[in-house]
């Protein structure tokens, strides 16, 4: 049992700069914990038991971060990672909160393998984990699998992330089904047909290393695609890992026109383009792939202006022999849980200063929380105690061999950052700290 | 004297220098007149192992290389995907440590990945040589090409080439345009826009879509094979119009400079990218290509292989 | 393998021959080629780049100033027949050699400027009966400096000098004459 059934167990995180977009508070104080929940300064005045003294000095005290963009695995791909071991790398990167995707074997589209996923977090994993379910059977593209058994179940997203529902009929009864069950469905933009066995960016560097290109369009057709559906069925998608310049101007549009349509971005699509892959790195290889300088700018300004609003990683474990391939032959994804922070402060926060770090806060927290409709993400009275705190300046290098994630492969091994997460608490615990 | 060469491997032409290249066209000039003499064998390599390993099939090649190898005195042994554990599913990597722990000295990689070579190259002390890899490159046609034009035009900065075809999937093209832009020629791409993509201008090259405007003032057209058993048809829609447009009929032919070089890298479809007599005539230099990459290949091998491990 | 350095500018170096003297050796040499072969019209002389070119056209300007026959200069390079693949760690520079074929009824004359260890004939000789099997081979060098590891001797010999292993031999041959000499260097 997380919460023993004993006389109250308090916390008090002293002189941290507490900083809740939910309740826009940021203030430099003391923040309290009870038996696993945020709160008032008045439950402790006769505390008579011992106190847990937390110094945050000179750190942020920010509600635990919701990274809603992860591949755990299991069940399947233990070699890979499993649901034990991503949540450790998740409490390491400072996320007290991730989302799993379906594409598991079996894949999460039934009640049977969410209750799974559902029961081997509650056994082995440290943070939250939230399974995400299929849109379609199998991820097949050609009929829907059963939303609402797996929302039942406790899904609380549809995507076939990894793979892209083709059949246009088919995402809008899945989007009108969602709406039904109340679920947002998370899509992953890519037109097969313009993407064929596209690799890398189409440009300058699929021209020079003649591998076979993934075109900007594929996955801005699919952005305008799901755009229409939104407007049509009048619920929500969300566009998952943006990369190209072009939907975010689609994106950007449609919410001004109230059309329920949104995106997301992870760290690797502003902190590298593709001349990254100019050694054919497998590391660098991604799906989306790594586009341009040009994608880069129109991300951070996407960011900056907040057509994008939510931060992940697309955590994307592969083991070393998988990865250490051809590259056209390569599994495309890196792991991302333990860098993202860092990537994401040092590049939006601190050199494009694109976003102040409470904004930064509030992609990584209220925003997910708001589409997903998850009590998490926020520091009131009474929530669980689900905390980061964040270290904004420190300097660190990362070392991939150190990662709690049971993969190594990153393109970010050796990079200096500035800012990352100092302490992870989850319901009242420390379940990581630096 | 000394050699100024450094590398273990030849991966591809963009990463030489253009005292490389000219290094490698020299050396091969060493290295064609052997195959002038009553005995046409020079022991610079005796002793070294040499590997051809083919996971994409090719006999042109692997023969050019195998005969490179045993004019040097070399060994040589062959391997193809057929016979090789990758049809066991061995990934590259194990079967390229194999052959190394059986102390081969050099391996001659062809493969339908681009990179291929290089991740090799990465892994292993022994030279890798790139025998084309996917539409990346193919390092030693582009420098047979080149040597075949530096031999019968004397130069190579000022000329003006012509290549024509499928750019788009050629790794001979790639080759071809990185030699040749760092050497001063002046490379018009010509062929069909799904096959010649504009992205192609940020090598330093110009894109042409008109054939009958470029021959005249070409020094040198160098027709890929336009590999339409394989194409997707939604590149060009058929070798009929493909003819018409970018084929090298004696008609078209006329527009050339009487001293114009006809290169093909082989293998060629007669009566699609060239007319078959065109191919025979006097100014094709299509067996002097083949000729050439012998003596290309035994510089390259004398380049990377001849050090000490 | 032969010290060839150009530089001569050492302070512990000393002139052995100079410009006179290597022109005299030369010559000596072209007298004793005629003697030894009767018919000239047979002799080609196989120069080892680069030193072994120029003395090798010396030469056959020499003889033909005597007696009024021209004989043929080829190159022979020995890069690529050398014995040391697989313990060389630097590559030497191939280049073509071009000798006068057919070789069948051919006296070569292998032309150097130091005889040393005696490898670099040894290779000369393996590159020569690559092209074909001269009727005889015969070796001409400006200074033979001893230190022999393979059983191989000159038929002409501009000067014997007797060197320690560790001293260098240094020839330049230049435009003008007074730039000229052979010297010892003690390293």
């Amino acid at each position: 049992m997380r919460y023993p059934n004993y006389a109250m167990s308090a916390i008090v995180i002293h002189n941290g700069r507490i900083i809740d977009p939910a309740n826009g508070r940021d203030e430099i104080g003391d923040l309290v914990i009870v038996d696993g929940k945020i709160a008032d300064q008045s439950a402790i005045r006769n505390q008579k038991s011992a106190i847990e003294e937390i110094d945050a000095t000179e750190l942020i005290v920010a509600p635990g971060l919701i990274d809603m963009h992860v591949h755990l695995r299991e069940p399947g791909f233990g070699h890979k990672e499993t649901i034990a071991s991503g949540a450790r790398a998740a409490a390491t990167g400072g996320f007290t909160t991730v989302v799993c995707m379906p594409n598991t074997l079996p894949v999460a589209d039934n009640p049977s393998t969410i209750t799974w996923i559902k029961d081997r977090a509650r056994d082995s994993a440290r943070v939250n984990v939230l399974p995400a379910g299929a849109i379609s059977k199998n991820l097949e593209g050609l009929e829907l699998a059963p939303i609402a058994s797996i929302v039942q179940s406790g899904v609380i997203a549809i995507t076939d992330d990894g793979k892209c529902v083709q059949n246009h009929e088919l995402m809008r009864r899945a989007v009108e089904y969602a709406r039904m069950v109340g679920v947002p469905v998370l899509d992953h933009c890519q037109d097969y047909n313009l993407v064929g066995h596209g690799v890398v960016n189409e440009g300058e560097w699929s021209t020079l290393l003649g591998l076979s290109g993934w075109p900007a369009a594929g996955e801005e057709a699919m952005v305008m695609r799901n755009i229409l559906l939104a407007e049509l069925c009048d619920h929500h998608i969300h566009c998952q890992h943006i990369s190209a310049a072009g939907s975010i101007r689609l994106i950007r549009e449609a919410r001004g026109r109230g059309v329920k349509i949104s995106g997301e971005v992870c760290p690797h699509h502003v902190a590298l383009t593709d001349a990254a892959i100019q050694n054919f790195d497998t590391n660098c290889k991604m799906n989306p792939p790594l586009r341009t300088q040009r994608d880069i700018d129109a991300i951070i300004e996407g960011i900056a202006d907040g057509t994008l609003t939510i931060l992940c990683s697309d955590h994307a474990p592969h083991a070393a022999f998988e990865k250490e391939v051809e590259f056209d032959q390569a599994p495309f994804g890196i792991v991302g849980l333990e860098t993202e922070l860092g990537l994401f402060i040092d590049i939006l926060v601190h050199k494009r200063k694109a976003i102040s770090i409470n904004r930064l806060i509030e992609m990584f927290t209220l925003e997910p929380a708001r589409l997903l409709k998850i009590e998490v993400g926020t520091l009131s009275i009474g929530a669980n105690a689900d905390i980061t705190l964040i270290d904004p300046d420190l300097e660190w290098t990362v070392d991939a061999s150190s990662f709690e994630s049971l993969s190594r492969n990153t393109p970010f091994g050796g990079w200096k950052l500035k800012g990352r997460a100092a302490r992870t608490i989850v319901g009242g615990e420390t379940v990581w700290q630096l | 004297m000394t050699t100024r060469w450094n590398r273990k491997d030849l991966l591809g032409l963009r990463e030489l220098s253009v005292d490389e290249i000219n290094l490698v066209l020299d050396t091969a000039d060493a290295f064609k007149q052997v195959g002038t003499r009553e005995i046409k064998k020079v022991p610079a390599l005796r002793g070294k192992t040499l590997v051809n390993f083919f996971v994409e099939p090719s006999t042109r090649t692997r023969t050019s290389f195998e005969l490179a190898a045993f004019r040097l005195s070399a060994d040589v042994i062959n391997i193809s995907a057929a016979t090789s554990s990758l049809s066991k599913g061995e990934t590259l990597k194990d079967t390229a440590k194999i052959l190394e722990a059986n102390h081969v000295d050099i391996i001659v990689l062809r493969h339908n990945s681009a990179g291929a070579p290089q991740f090799l190259a990465e892994r292993l002390r022994s030279s890798v040589i790139n025998a084309g890899d996917g539409a990346h490159e193919h390092p030693t046609q582009g420098l047979l090409d080149t040597y075949t034009i530096r031999e019968k035009k004397k130069r190579i900065e000022g000329l003006h080439v012509a290549i024509i075809g499928d750019i788009l999937f050629s790794r001979v093209a790639r080759s071809n345009i990185f030699a040749l832009t760092k050497l001063g020629a002046r490379v018009t791409l010509v062929g069909p826009s799904t096959l010649v993509p504009r992205d192609f201008e940020k090598l330093g090259v110009t894109i042409s879509y008109d054939i009958d405007k470029v021959l005249p003032t070409a020094d040198v057209v160098n027709l890929l094979r336009i590999q339409h058993e394989r194409q997707r048809k939604e590149y060009f829609p058929g070798v009929g119009e493909y003819i018409r447009l970018f084929g090298l009929t004696k008609e078209r032919a006329k527009l050339l400079k009487p001293d114009c070089l006809i290169m093909h890298p082989g293998p060629i479809n007669r009566g699609v990218e060239i007319d078959s007599e065109l191919a025979d005539g006097n100014q094709s230099v299509i067996l002097d290509q083949v000729t050439n990459g012998l003596a290309v290949r035994m510089a390259v091998l004398y380049l990377c292989g001849g050090i000490a491990a | 393998m032969n010290e060839k350095k150009t530089n001569t500018s050492s302070d512990k170096s000393i002139l052995v021959m100079d410009a006179a003297a290597i022109r005299r050796a030369l010559r000596r040499i072209a007298h004793e080629i005629i003697e030894r072969n009767p018919d000239l019209s047979q002799i080609v002389l196989a120069g080892i780049p680069s030193r072994g070119n120029e003395i090798g056209r010396r030469i056959a300007e020499t003889i033909s100033a005597i007696e009024r026959v021209s004989v043929p200069v080829g190159t022979i390079d020995v890069a690529m027949h050398r014995d040391d693949v697989g313990t060389r760690t630097e590559l030497p520079v191939v280049r073509a050699s071009t000798l006068p074929l057919p070789l069948e009824t051919r006296t070569v004359v292998i032309i150097d400027d130091v005889l040393f260890t005696g490898r670099t004939v040894r290779a000369a000789m393996d590159a020569i009966t690559s092209f074909g099997r001269p009727a005889r081979i015969q070796l001409a060098v400006l200074i033979d400096r001893g230190h022999r590891e393979l059983p191989i001797r000159a038929d002409y010999v501009g000067k014997n000098l007797p060197t320690a292993p560790d001293e260098k031999v240094r020839l330049r041959l230049g435009k003008e004459e007074s730039d000229e000499g052979v010297w010892l260097v003690k390293e």
